[in-house]
């Protein structure tokens, strides 16, 4: 069980990091990179909101839809759920614990439709963890490592468009594009983790 | 076969519909009280959320207000009927509103100011500004091209003898030359009420009048002719202090050069 956690820490951090190895949550990762702070701010918002839309989604999907075979329903049921748990958490928060709120801010609205959290939720099941019997818990460590990941890769970017602010970048590729090209040479990088689970478990 | 279209319409449906009762509720149950002295004011502003007035947005100035203790007047879109209007809502004093505009700190024309080079180029100001800092021989002043007129939504900025002048009757104070001068001249100031510099020369006296006879030369008889000690010099060169100046023009007449005045 324990190997069984680690090797999806490290699939969700490093071999198979949303943003970097399955290309979700992009939009996010391209619009907030710009500075440090608005991109931890908005990975810890979309870490959250991961992990709650599991901890919701996986018993919606376990108990309801595939006892009565309409597991083909999971994509829509699950955005009426996540948009519906991301509003009633902010009016929680907004409530009761006010800092919080004012950190997350306008991240925690936007993340509401976040292609990352869609993804994460239906990759529990696509990765088959509710065929064990800790699968609750497997998927809540997989959206964990998701979030952590998306975070680390967005920490990660800021890092390198700090760079570019400073650097004379050919006139046709300013903007959008050598952020597009930089985003995939970091995503290359990040190759190099292939078969880091298989090698330390010798599996 | 029409149970397999029913029953996922009404699973659906009913996880629609109880999310949508659950967010309801928790929406009446659970509502943050709200300020309605903030609401109130955030009605009574503009809404252009420029953030000219420091804080993050309308809605950052309305809590703020709202809380108390912050100029009414801070709001430079919303102009002096805001103020009125706040002052109705909040039930305060509004103090006086000062209409901003911008003001070029320069006043070295073609008559005053001595030429460095013949440009020949893009005529812009950013792109002559990378030409040995513009072909004006002082490297602090107006280089003459207009990037702040042709920025301007207002048409309230014109370039009269190779100097910037801005129409005070036509400028909102929307700062956006501000941003566009590559020589960082432009500044907001409050209009018709203020002595202002026309210079932003801080080099010396006498290196100043190598470049421009309309130039401040740093020589104290304003700060010692101003009762307010509004007006002080830093690095040869005067600035006004624009909360303490009273506009009496004490300045401007004993200006040796005449690159003080007050601002019409």
């Amino acid at each position: 069980m324990i190997q069984m956690i680690v090797t999806i820490l490290l699939a969700g951090l490093f071999t198979e990091n949303f943003v970097l190895s399955k290309f979700l949550g992009i939009c996010p990762f391209i619009g907030v990179s710009k500075k440090l702070n608005t991109a931890v701010g908005m990975g810890v918002a979309v870490t959250f909101v991961m992990i709650l839309a599991t901890l919701v989604t996986y018993p919606i999907y376990t108990k309801l839809l595939l006892p009565a075979g309409l597991d083909y329903l999971q994509t829509i049921v699950f955005i009426l759920v996540i948009a519906a748990l991301v509003q009633l958490v902010e009016i929680i928060l907004k409530r009761y614990i006010k800092p919080l709120y004012q950190a997350l801010g306008i991240y925690l609205p936007l993340i509401t439709t976040n292609c990352a959290v869609l993804g994460v939720t239906i990759l529990n099941f696509t990765n088959d963890y509710n065929l064990y019997t800790n699968g609750y818990l497997y998927a809540i460590i997989n959206s964990l490592a998701g979030g952590v990941g998306f975070l680390m890769a967005m920490c990660i970017f800021a890092g390198v468009r700090g760079h570019l602010e400073t650097c004379d970048i050919p006139k046709g590729l300013q903007g959008l594009p050598i952020t597009l090209i930089s985003a995939a040479i970091v995503s290359m990088s990040f190759l190099g983790f292939g078969g880091l689970a298989e090698g330390i478990f010798g599996a | 076969m029409i149970t397999s279209i029913v029953i996922p319409m009404i699973i659906v449906s009913g996880i629609g519909v109880l999310s949508g009762v659950i967010l309801s509720v928790a929406s009446i149950v659970l509502a943050t009280p709200v300020n309605e002295l903030q609401e109130a004011v955030r009605e009574a502003l503009p809404g252009a959320n420029c953030g000219a007035c420091g804080y993050a947005g309308c809605d950052g100035y309305a809590a703020a207000l709202a809380e108390g203790d912050v100029p009414l007047t801070k709001c430079i879109p919303g102009g002096a009927d805001l103020k009125d209007q706040l002052a109705e809502i909040l039930g305060v004093q509004a103090g006086d509103f000062r209409p901003m505009g911008a003001f070029v700190k320069c006043g070295g024309d073609c008559d005053s100011e001595k030429i460095k080079l013949e440009y020949v180029g893009c005529e812009t100001c950013h792109a002559a500004n990378q030409m040995f800092a513009g072909p004006g021989a002082c490297t602090y002043g107006c280089i003459g091209f207009g990037d702040c007129a042709a920025v301007c939504e207002y048409d309230a900025i014109n370039v009269v003898n190779n100097v910037a002048v801005v129409d005070h009757d036509k400028c909102v104070g929307c700062s956006k030359c501000i941003a566009k001068c590559p020589k960082n001249i432009i500044e907001l100031a409050p209009i018709h009420t203020v002595s202002a510099v026309a210079c932003s020369n801080s080099d010396k006296g006498a290196r100043v009048r190598e470049v421009c006879s309309a130039g401040c030369i740093g020589c104290m008889k304003c700060q010692k002719a101003c009762p307010e000690e509004a007006i002080t010099v830093v690095n040869f060169l005067a600035v006004v202090d624009y909360d303490k100046c009273n506009g009496c023009g004490l300045c401007a007449e004993n200006c040796p050069v005449s690159c003080i005045s007050v601002m019409k």
